[in-house]
């Protein structure tokens, strides 16, 4: 009884907020954000490791963690982010109507997105793709084998049509059973209900590790069937906030590039390598071209740290996702993650 | 007369302009932003499958038919709900009016338990009781020749291709013939027994409305109970009961879009999948509207006719 009148009501708030006269928005997000003291940042509605809240309220997570690195170079506070939890269906509507300044929430770069939606993905903050969770008592080593069988994956994301894409491709007919809520489709998996689970597999590692009745009953499979770069998006028409959210995310990479951390920022001021001082505003003034301050990325690294500890805090050894780096590396080190030049 | 004319024509006309601007500006605000709208979406391949339907589909199908699809699955469900709930709810209705006291109480426990735990609730309790209870489609339960019960559903000797097809178990699940799906199992039960609480006290209102003076007539006229409660309370009760019940049937089909909660495929989860390819949010859920209004009136119209024919009949006695 609860979902209709939810949807009912969102889809008159759309129209609401569409049918409104529009905010003249060139240039003015960023005012907005300094009017309002806070930036609205749009996330999940959970997603351990990305943003989920945790036991005491508080949002945790790498996309959180960008959103804290932007209110911190642009507020010059972390703390003044207000967290928009918002399922598929809501996200992209919420970023067009105005309620969200960015958002961050675990959102796959595809053409389709970008470009039809009025919106703008800015840049990578997650190399992610789609795998799939099977239990070990079946004996399967492939993807392929899963003709026949019956997948159980949430809607809203990607992941049905990839489904149907990659089974396609290699002629092996299976069912999906798609359902609204996370919850639901994994207790339906772990009832028995499906042969296989299917999401990212940056979810199904925890998903294994915390969620599975006993994580040793199930293996995940080596295939991964899609790309799936995640990262933060913006409306189009203002381009001088894409090119902040786009550059605070690239400049949290670079401080990783050059070591620079959050307990060793202040001291990194007085290093002798032209980079760090350029990234730091200490010989130049690379805020400005943005409209902000010169401190803006030793506020952010200061605030999260470097790219590499947000991940290590949120995905690393010793969180629930425990996830390897793998592509997620720097470019240096065999990954993808490249940052164009803060100069 | 003229006056009052006058003025709702001018109200029909205000209504009609403000939902015409509505649409206008949110037309040029969606152009204004980039946002890309329209319906052309419909006809593009919707790239992604679906678990059951009565109506062949295919990933490369267009995304009309894969709507199309949806609400087959709607229909489906919500017709097989509303036999059950007639059913069940008629017994119910008839049974809080028994002289057998274990028999009312039972029937008015029904009643207060299932019409007070909200219907989102039953659908969860009765998919997960299914998907625990029922075994896996390895060690399916064989309900007779051909017939078998699983977490995979209820598999039977089905016309597939005008020949009987026997399902048979495959490494993981049971394919062939006919099934019913554990998600469209659950669904049918928990609309269906959810509704017939409503239906059972349409159902008693109804025959109470009835005068008690028919009933002694009957009797005295040497009618068993049984004859009296066919011939004579019945037919009457009829006329009380049918626009109610209409009702109950819309909420029904209405409510039916809750599947999307336990995994059944139905219109709203088709429309959920496709707002989320193509972003066309507006265009989604304005169709999502449009059909269940379509429905709902079409069922308004259906029962109108039953109740003046019935009106009629009545007249004819």
């Amino acid at each position: 009884m609860r979902t209709r009148p939810v949807r009912l009501f969102a889809a008159l708030a759309v129209v609401a907020t569409l049918s409104s006269s529009p905010a003249a928005h060139a240039g003015k997000t960023l005012d907005a954000i300094r009017q309002k003291g806070e930036v609205a940042c749009g996330v999940s509605t959970g997603v351990i490791g990305f943003s989920a809240a945790d036991s005491s309220g508080a949002w945790r997570g790498l996309d959180t963690d960008v959103c804290r690195a932007i209110a911190a170079a642009v507020l010059g506070d972390a703390g003044k982010v207000r967290w928009v939890p918002l399922n598929s269906q809501q996200r992209f509507t919420a970023l067009q109507s105005g309620e969200v300044d960015l958002l961050s929430r675990n959102t796959s770069w595809t053409l389709s997105r970008d470009a039809s939606l009025g919106l703008h993905f800015t840049a990578v903050t997650y190399y992610d793709g789609q795998g799939f969770l099977v239990p070990k008592k079946l004996k399967l080593t492939s993807a392929k084998q899963l003709n026949g069988a019956e997948v159980c994956v949430q809607s809203g994301t990607t992941s049905e049509k990839n489904l149907a894409d990659y089974f396609r491709s290699v002629g092996v007919k299976i069912k999906p059973v798609v359902f609204e809520k996370f919850d639901a489709s994994l207790k339906a998996f772990f009832s028995g209900r499906c042969q296989a689970y299917t999401t990212d597999a940056s979810a199904l590692a925890f998903i294994r590790a915390k969620e599975a009745p006993n994580p040793d009953d199930y293996v995940i499979l080596p295939e991964i069937i899609s790309k799936e770069p995640l990262g933060p998006m913006v409306r189009r028409g203002d381009d001088e906030w894409f090119a902040i959210v786009k550059w605070v995310v690239f400049a949290l990479q670079e401080a990783e590039e050059y070591g620079v951390t959050q307990a060793n920022v202040a001291q990194s001021a007085g290093s002798t390598n032209p980079a760090v001082q350029r990234l730091l505003g200490v010989s130049e003034d690379i805020g400005k071209p943005l409209g902000l301050d010169r401190g803006w990325v030793a506020k952010a690294v200061g605030a999260v740290g470097n790219y590499g500890e947000i991940y290590q805090r949120n995905l690393g050894p010793g969180t629930p996702s425990n996830l390897p780096r793998g592509m997620n590396r720097l470019w240096n080190q065999g990954g993808l993650i490249y940052a164009p030049p803060l100069r | 007369m003229l006056e009052r004319r006058l003025v709702q024509l001018l109200l029909l006309a205000a209504v009609v302009a403000v939902l015409a601007a509505l649409v206008a500006t949110t037309a040029d605000n969606m152009r204004e932003r980039g946002i890309r709208s329209g319906f052309d979406f419909l006809l593009e391949p919707a790239g992604f499958s679906i678990g059951e339907t009565p109506l062949a589909f295919d990933a490369g199908d267009s995304v009309l038919r894969a709507f199309a699809a949806g609400l087959a699955n709607t229909l489906r469900a919500a017709l097989a709900a509303i036999v059950l709930c007639s059913v069940l709810g008629t017994a119910v209705g008839v049974g809080r009016l028994s002289a057998n006291l274990l028999l009312r109480g039972a029937c008015a426990a029904y009643v207060e338990t299932f019409r007070n735990i909200p219907l989102l609730l039953q659908l969860l309790a009765w998919y997960f009781v299914l998907t625990e209870l029922l075994p896996a489609a390895g060690d399916a339960w064989r309900l007779g020749p051909g017939v078998f019960l699983s977490k995979s559903g209820l598999s039977f000797p089905w016309r597939v291709d005008g020949a009987w097809e026997m399902p048979e178990q495959n490494v993981f699940t049971i394919a062939g013939g006919g099934a019913l799906t554990p998600e469209f199992l659950a669904l049918v039960v928990g609309l269906g027994i959810y509704t017939a609480a409503y239906v059972a006290e349409t159902v008693r209102g109804g025959l109470q409305a009835v005068p008690r003076g028919q009933t002694d007539a009957g009797l005295a006229l040497g009618l068993t109970r049984r004859q009296v409660f066919f011939a004579v309370l019945l037919p009457q009760a009829r006329r009380a009961i049918l626009p109610p019940l209409a009702n109950h049937y819309l909420n029904l089909t209405k409510n039916s879009s809750l599947a999307v909660a336990i995994g059944y495929p139905d219109l709203v989860s088709i429309a959920n999948t496709t707002l989320n390819q193509t972003g066309r949010a507006v265009e989604c859920i304005a169709l999502v509207m449009a059909t269940y209004l379509v429905l709902s009136l079409a069922t308004a119209l259906i029962t109108h006719r039953l109740e003046r024919r019935s009106a009629r009949w009545a007249g004819d006695a």
